[in-house]
């Protein structure tokens, strides 16, 4: 018998090599292990033999069984393994085909991502921000800012109005008590349309009063904001000028960002400069004592009291930092446009 | 203002070219638009010649060949087709090599077979007048410069030419003296004393000519009368200097009057005094009724609120903008009139922006100028009448001079240093602070403090405070000097106020959901009521209306976002961009009973149309955009500002009847979802599906709740359970959503839809809803039997509006 379970073993250890695949392998394994197997037959069968063979038949068989089990565990997991190989390498797919599209991804007008970025800056200096009505009162958008009875922005030629009295404001001037500093970003409209030009556009005004502010303060204001929105080398230059409701009144140049000295690269004159090396991108300037009689109401001293006032246009800003060549672009929201920013 | 360097240069010379020039200029408050050159780019080759000789041309009835003396040692041989040429005419000469004003060089040339070394010159070849009858002719014979002289030293034949943008504050510098006063502060190059330091009349009474002013819009009228003038040609080089300044020679004495106004600042008319009626002028308020021929030949209607001057026969001139074609100067005048006034500028300002007439003096006029300056201009003007017309200035000066304009007082400002320094953050001196003074044409003295000032009248208006005396020697010592630094009270304290961020938050919740945001005029056309179908008494038909629009599109003021998204889309859509997804967020403006100013509340529109995503070879044809698509980019919205919001049906005239929804936050009105109403969508082109709302996000971020307070969700575990239900047709899922939360109580923490069906399983009328539920307690662990206890209330609850449970 012992013989007989050493020649099954070794049958069923051919067997089991020989197995290609994981079918075959389950042939081999009913035919030596199953339920009418030889082997486990002869294991049943133990009980039947005289006592003096049973304990070596019993445990040769035992071991020969544990054995093939074993074996066809190993040979089973190496068939499945090759077999999931082949499948999966059957399995191809082309890598090359374009991938399933997400919702295709939005985004904020550049109007509003340059206002952000604007008003980050401010806010990072210290500012709050405010926002006042649209439409609004002439006294407010006029009279309270120095602008003389008779001064043309006023006239209907400039000033779009709604009723004598009310106008769509023309600037985003705000007036608060003292100490300020204040940036008041908003839509704006003027009776103007060109390619540098629309009849509603986007200001930022920004306004600091305290006391001991001077025109140097402003310098370095502005110097912080031209450098944070158009790059850390810029410099800016200020440039005497008038508006009716700051005194010393200045234009603010920034150096030119697409040139040196008013040459590009290939020595040719810059067309974003003209070749002047300095890009005007605002107007500011110390605010009027006129404007500041109203600081008295809260208390303070006119005398004591200065302050800034800048004002910019958001459109500029953006046209300037983004070449965008024709403001109206802005306002016809095609997506063409809208998707490039 | 164009001014040619050439004529400033006859009052201050700086050693700077134009481009320094300009750049100082522009550093110190005079913008200068551009720098360019008038005439001929280069004097050289250009010379005095005398015509020796002018033979006809043996092949060409209308050429000359004449021999030219050109001061050198043989005659050059110069074809001329000007009919005027003759022998003995000194005269104007290109030589060959010699460039002309628009860049051609000269060159020798054969002329029908006849050698020209070349050409005679007319004034506009030069650019220094417009006489296109012949060539030029300097002078005959002996009294002219010698041949050979270069044509530079006799005539200013090119000069760079700066376009000034002068500021309306400084009406002085729109005159080349008040520019050449400002070259010398910016410079410190010398400044010649002015051309009317001399005056050859005299004051006193007039014979033969009087003024009478009856309104106080003129501020002064001063008047001269002039005899025995011949009206001409005027000399070459004050045509030249007209030229070059932009200004068109007519005659001697109108050039008179532009050259002095183009120097001075000053305008001045110029009236044949035989054309006026009783030669007496009234001026006077316009009365309804008068007509006047101004110079241009337009008849024009005046008005009460423009000021006239009229003679015994009526208007004659236009007080300030133009003269009348009545009294105009002609080539037969004998006897002029020369008017120097001075008016109210916003009056002029006024008329000549309702007569669409602007002129050089009623730009100038408009801004203000001072009474002072009446007599400077006529001083000016009598010299050259006499010296240039042949005139003899009659005895004596009408000097009219109403109250309104007498106010001629010299302001004194204390200028003190501390200021300076105080204003500017960096000091100037009290000797530069003098300096700068007085170049600019201020008296200065010295005070305790600092400088006593005394304004000089030309800037009466614009200087009247110490801020602007600050203003002056900043400008001019130069304000890009100045220190950079940073407000140093520690005061400034930055932020975003909540509802600024929570709009940052919508705005990109809205483009981190794929929209792109679109920025829309804040005008709409008053036809959008109608044409979204809103009806009479729709409280959007109410809108602010714009008084003077640019355009009919844009005539009031939008009182609904979807006007301007449905253009957009439109755009888009007939570009070929068919799929559409955008936003817009900003105020809509909505007037108030009673009120003066409109309510502006800041509104959130979203438009889709088209495909939700792009098609692609796993999915060709993705859904398009519907109710639904519309409604999950609002839930996105509405959930990411954290508000408790609801649906319900509603009416919109714009919607489809059958998927229109009112938007609700914490219980109030915010808004309105749908689905456009085709019709409406096709009005804007648009065939395929357009889904869209529209909510007041002021009203939203009111609603938001505070800062989020955590809940447990560790502790004790959910029981989550699914539940189909099967409700009639009339019955809308939200209202199943109410009732199972109801009767769930505040054990259950979710009741959503999550799946919808309608079909044989359950009647025709009927629909399915299955809805996933959450059990939860923040106490405890729920027993299998409280959550049944739950569910049982739940659907009996159910029972009560129809709906039975599906197994």
């Amino acid at each position: 018998m012992i013989e007989r379970i050493e020649a099954l073993r070794q049958e069923g250890e051919a067997a089991i090599a020989a197995a290609a695949t994981t079918d075959a392998l389950e042939q081999a394994r009913i035919q030596y292990l199953g339920r009418r197997a030889e082997l486990p037959n002869m294991l049943r069968g133990v009980a039947q033999l005289p006592p003096e063979q049973r304990g070596g038949v019993g445990k040769a068989a035992n071991v020969a069984r544990k054995a093939l089990e074993e074996l066809i565990e190993q040979r089973g997991a190496q068939l499945a393994g090759a077999e999931l190989e082949r499948k999966l390498a059957e399995d191809r797919i082309d890598v090359t085909l374009p991938g399933a599209p997400l919702p295709p991804a939005g985004g904020l007008h550049l109007l509003t991502q340059t206002r952000r970025e604007i008003e980050d800056v401010f806010v990072g200096l210290g500012y709050t921000v405010a926002e006042g009505p649209e439409v609004e009162r002439v006294y407010y958008n006029f009279d309270a800012l120095n602008h003389d009875p008779a001064h043309p922005a006023r006239l209907r030629t400039d000033t779009f109005y709604v009723a004598d009295d009310v106008v769509l404001r023309t600037h985003t001037s705000p007036m608060q008590p003292p100490p300020i500093y204040l940036i008041v970003p908003g839509r704006v409209y003027r009776r103007d349309s060109d390619a540098t030009h629309t009849p509603q556009f986007h200001q930022i005004e920004g306004l600091a009063v305290d006391e001991g502010i001077t025109l140097a303060d402003l310098k370095g204001t502005l110097l912080a904001f031209a450098q944070a929105i158009f790059g850390d080398e810029r410099r800016v230059r200020l440039r005497p000028h008038f508006f009716p409701f700051t005194e010393p009144s200045v234009e603010v140049d920034v150096s030119c960002f697409n040139c040196t000295d008013g040459l590009t690269r290939d020595g040719a004159r810059c067309p974003l400069c003209k070749g002047t090396g300095w890009i005007e991108i605002l107007g500011a300037g110390m605010v009027d004592p006129n404007v500041f009689g109203y600081v008295r109401d809260y208390g303070y001293d006119p005398e004591r009291i200065q302050g800034f006032a800048f004002g910019m246009g958001v459109e500029r800003i953006a046209f300037l930092k983004h070449g965008v060549s024709d403001l109206r672009l802005f306002y016809d929201n095609d997506l063409r446009f809208l998707e490039q920013f | 203002m164009r001014v040619p360097l050439e004529w400033l240069h006859e009052y201050v010379e700086p050693d700077l070219d134009a481009a320094a020039l300009a750049e100082r200029l522009a550093l110190t408050g005079t913008e200068v638009e551009r720098v360019v050159h008038h005439g001929v780019p280069s004097a050289e080759g250009f010379v005095i010649g005398r015509v020796l000789r002018a033979e006809r041309h043996p092949d060409a009835d209308r050429l000359n060949v004449c021999s030219v003396d050109l001061g050198g040692e043989a005659p050059a041989q110069i074809v001329c087709g000007a009919p005027n040429v003759a022998a003995g005419q000194t005269v104007a000469v290109a030589q060959p090599g010699a460039v002309m004003p628009d860049g051609t060089r000269l060159r020798k040339a054969k002329l029908r077979g006849v050698e020209s070394a070349g050409m005679i010159l007319s004034e506009p070849e030069l650019e220094i007048g417009v006489e296109r009858a012949g060539i030029m002719v300097l002078g005959l014979d002996g009294d002219a410069p010698a041949p050979g002289t270069p044509l530079a030293d006799v005539l200013p034949i090119g000069t760079d030419v700066l376009e000034l943008e002068i500021t309306p504050n400084r009406p002085d510098c729109l005159g080349v003296y008040g520019v050449a006063r400002e070259v010398h502060a910016a410079t410190g190059a010398p400044l010649a004393p002015p051309p009317w330091a001399e005056d050859p009349g005299t004051a006193g009474d007039v014979d033969g000519a009087a003024v009478e002013v009856q309104t106080d819009r003129c501020k002064r009228f001063m008047a001269r009368v002039f005899e025995d003038v011949t009206v001409g040609p005027s000399p070459a080089w004050l045509k030249a200097r007209l030229m070059a300044a932009g200004q068109r020679p007519i005659s001697n004495v109108v050039d008179v009057t532009n050259y002095v106004m183009l120097l001075a600042g000053q305008p001045l008319h110029a009236f044949d005094l035989d054309r006026v009626g009783g030669g007496r002028l009234v001026v006077r308020d316009g009365r309804a009724g008068d007509e006047l021929q101004t110079l241009d030949g337009e008849l024009r209607r005046l008005d009460p609120d423009m000021v006239v001057i009229c003679d015994e026969d009526g208007p004659t001139s236009l007080a300030g903008v133009m003269g009348g074609a009545r009294s105009e100067v002609h080539e037969g005048t004998t006897r002029v009139l020369l008017e120097s006034a001075v008016w109210d500028g916003p009056n002029i300002q006024r008329t000549s922006t309702r007569l669409a007439l602007r002129s050089e003096a009623s730009g100038r006029y408009e801004k203000g100028l001072a009474p002072e300056q009446a007599q400077d201009a006529l001083a000016l003007a009598t010299r050259l009448l006499v010296e240039l017309c042949g005139a003899r200035v009659a005895p004596g000066t009408i000097d009219v001079d109403p109250p309104s304009g007498r106010d001629r007082s010299t302001a004194v400002i204390r200028l003190r240093e501390e200021r300076v320094s105080g204003l500017l953050g960096a000091p100037i001196a009290r000797e530069r602070s003098a300096e700068i003074l007085s170049a600019l044409g201020f008296g200065v003295a010295d005070a305790d403090d600092g400088l006593d000032v005394t304004v000089p009248a030309f800037r009466r208006n614009d200087v009247t405070r110490e801020a602007d005396l600050i203003e002056e020697v900043a400008r001019i010592d130069g304000v890009d000097k100045l220190p950079a630094t940073l407000p140093a009270s520690g005061h400034a304290v930055g932020r975003l106020t909540p509802a600024q961020r929570l709009k940052r938050l919508a705005a990109d919740t809205l483009a981190g959901a794929g929209l792109h945001e679109a920025v829309g005029w804040s005008w709409s056309a008053p036809e959008l009521a109608d044409r979204l179908r809103l009806p009479a008494d729709d409280p959007r038909r109410a809108a602010v209306v714009v008084e003077n629009p640019m355009s009919a599109e844009h005539a009031q003021m939008r009182t609904t976002l979807l006007g301007s998204l449905l253009d957009v889309a439109r755009r888009n859509v007939t570009h070929g961009t068919a799929d559409v997804a955008v936003f817009e967020s900003g105020a809509v403006y909505l007037p108030v009973a009673g009120a003066e100013l409109p309510r502006e509340p800041h509104t959130v529109g979203v438009l889709l149309t088209g495909a939700v995503r792009s098609a692609s070879w796993r999915e060709p044809a993705p859904p398009v955009a519907d109710f639904f698509a519309a409604k999950g980019v609002l839930s996105r919205l509405l959930d990411s500002l954290r508000v408790s919001w609801d649906i319900e049906e509603g009416i919109e005239p714009f919607l489809h009847p059958g998927r229109a929804a009112r938007i609700t936050v914490a219980g109030s009105p915010v808004g309105w979802l749908g689905e456009l109403h085709p019709s409406i969508a096709a009005e804007w082109e648009i065939a395929s599906a357009v889904a869209a709302f529209e909510i007041d996000l002021d009203a939203v971020i009111a609603a938001v709740p505070g800062p989020v307070r955590y809940e447990d969700y560790t502790s004790f575990p959910e029981v989550r359970q699914d539940l189909a239900v099967v409700v009639p047709r009339s019955v809308a899922a939200a209202e199943v959503v109410r009732v199972v939360r109801d009767a769930g109580g505040p054990l259950l923490a979710a009741a959503d839809v999550f799946d919808v069906y309608a079909g044989k399983q359950v009647g025709d009328d009927e629909v399915s809803l299955a809805l996933r539920l959450a059990f939860r307690s923040p106490e405890r662990t729920l027993t299998d039997e409280e959550v049944a206890e739950r569910r049982a209330a739940i659907e009996s609850a159910l029972g009560e509006i129809g709906g039975r449970i599906r197994a």
